[in-house]
């Protein structure tokens, strides 16, 4: 599988199936609660870091009752990172105000803020599709009233994943094979190699919307078992919303700091 | 009203870049009839597939599935009623699990829950590959691949099963499981492949198709044991009637 092996997507679904606590928390509550997360630490002004702090609990408690390894995890963000830095990259450069205690460049500050925000954000959701599986979080942003057209989007932009790396991997492999010492280092190849990728997935997406057709697919969403919401599922989202509310309106680090170091009576 | 004849009339199409891959094919296809389809690459096969569950749309003449004109309208019956395997498993199985791709067309065609279950459970029971069920479809052999692509048209019990080089891929033995498979089949089915061996062992009937038109139809042995009809279409006596 190549490419897809290496950012692990296949061990995703496989991740995706198993039968945790996490797991068995119904699609649309982990949805609502990891929508809910990302809007709050999204809502934080630019130079805060330490009441995001707390947040990491939601991303690591999925991860651990839900028996996601980490590295998976990880590796995946790393993957992404580049993103993040492209953000938050030229903060730095134009925000030289000192900012807080330690003087630091206010751009430094907030580019730090930056990338803790993106290490939540897409670890959170990085963690729910591993404890629910692509295909379950589908039907269930489905059955929650999500415009039918985004929820196909969102399956074929996962499906389609494979489909490119799968292509893309063994037209590495191609290269290699034709080149003497590993890859050529020269940069030409690469372009009329990116173009054929783009054609070869387009004839391959062709081909599996073709067979989806073929056997009844009308833009529905179906999976097997639908479970009803369970008392579990509503104490999930409660408890969730109520912690990222009180760590919303107060700074739980700084609480916790002062309460260590005895300020706090 | 049976679905299981297939019949085509004049069927011609031209794609979008000029290339008329059809220029006018008739035939007619009984119930329970097995027929294979063979001609050089290019010859017009697989745009003949597409025409028979309504995937192209007819431009020229009229592709019948039983008493039904496939048409706009009618291409959700056409889909019920014929089931499509593909050249590519791995086109074909995009879902998590075995279980989950086979269920696939029974949920879309809106079937209870116990319904489905039962169908997955029986056709996979059928192409022997009960055991593979919770795997995951890209982590099977070619040849488990192919019976599992098998298993998710059986599971939406079609009348016809349309077959695009079935044997492509496949070791001797997955390949003979499968020959087996096919002779198994009550189905009308409709059989493109260049495995000519395949062809006169599951087939009794063969359509020669080249350039866009059907050049011969007729008994599988007869066809194909004519040399010259062979080679002037880009074909070859089988060996399994050269020894005979």
């Amino acid at each position: 599988m190549g490419v897809a092996d290496w950012i692990g997507l296949g061990q995703m679904d496989e991740l995706g199936r198993m039968d945790t606590p996490m797991h068995r928390i119904d699609a649309r509550a982990k949805a609502c609660v990891t929508v809910a997360f990302i809007v709050v630490v999204m809502s934080f002004p630019r130079y805060e870091i330490s009441a995001l702090v707390p947040f990491l609990f939601y991303p690591l408690v999925l991860v651990s009752l839900g028996r996601i390894p980490g590295r998976h995890i990880v590796r995946k963000i790393w993957v992404a990172s580049p993103f993040a830095l492209a953000v938050g990259l030229f903060n730095p450069f134009f925000d030289r105000q000192p900012y807080g205690p330690l003087g630091v460049a206010g751009g430094w500050v907030s580019f730090a803020s930056v990338l803790l925000r993106f290490l939540l954000t897409v670890g959170a959701a990085l963690a729910l599709v591993a404890c629910t599986g692509m295909n379950r979080l589908a039907a269930g942003l489905g059955r929650m009233g999500v415009p039918r057209v985004f929820v196909v989007q969102l399956l074929f932009l996962y499906r389609y994943l494979f489909v490119v790396s799968d292509e893309g991997g063994k037209m590495l492999r191609s290269v290699e094979m034709r080149s003497e010492k590993g890859r050529p280092l020269r940069f030409r190849p690469y372009g009329s190699l990116l173009g054929t990728l783009l054609l070869r997935s387009m004839d391959r997406a062709e081909r599996v919307y073709r067979a989806m057709v073929a056997r009844g697919f009308d833009g529905e969403v179906r999976e097997l078992g639908r479970p009803a919401i369970r008392f579990e599922d509503i104490l999930f989202v409660g408890v969730w919303l109520a912690f990222f509310i009180i760590a919303r309106v107060w700074n739980l680090a700084d609480g916790l700091g002062l309460l260590l170091t005895g300020i706090w009576a | 009203m049976s679905h299981h004849i297939v019949e085509v009339r004049d069927l011609a199409y031209a794609y979008s870049d000029g290339t008329e891959a059809l220029k006018g094919v008739s035939f007619r296809i009984g119930h329970g009839e097995a027929v294979a389809l063979v001609g050089a690459n290019g010859a017009g096969k697989s745009t003949l597939l597409m025409h028979l569950n309504g995937y192209l749309p007819t431009a020229r003449g009229e592709v019948r599935i039983g008493d039904t004109t496939v048409t706009r309208e009618t291409v959700a019956l056409a889909r019920r009623a014929v089931g499509m395997v593909f050249q590519d498993p791995d086109d074909q199985l995009f879902m998590p699990t075995v279980a989950e791709d086979v269920a696939f067309g029974p949920l879309n065609a809106g079937l209870p829950e116990d319904q489905v279950e039962r169908r997955v459970a029986s056709a996979l029971e059928r192409v022997g590959m009960a055991h593979v069920r919770e795997r995951p479809p890209y982590r099977l052999s070619a040849g488990e691949k192919r019976a599992v692509a098998i298993a998710t048209v059986l599971a939406m019990e079609p009348d016809i099963l349309v077959m695009d080089e079935p044997s492509a891929n496949l070791d001797p033995r997955a390949r003979r499981r499968l020959i087996n498979l096919l002779l198994s089949f009550e189905h009308t089915r409709i059989i493109a492949t260049h495995d000519l061996d395949l062809a006169v062992e599951v087939c009794p009937r063969v359509i020669v198709l080249d350039g866009g038109r059907a050049v011969a139809d007729g008994p599988t042995r007869e066809l194909l044991n004519d040399e010259a009809l062979m080679l002037a279409h880009g074909l070859e006596r089988p060996h399994i009637l050269r020894q005979m």
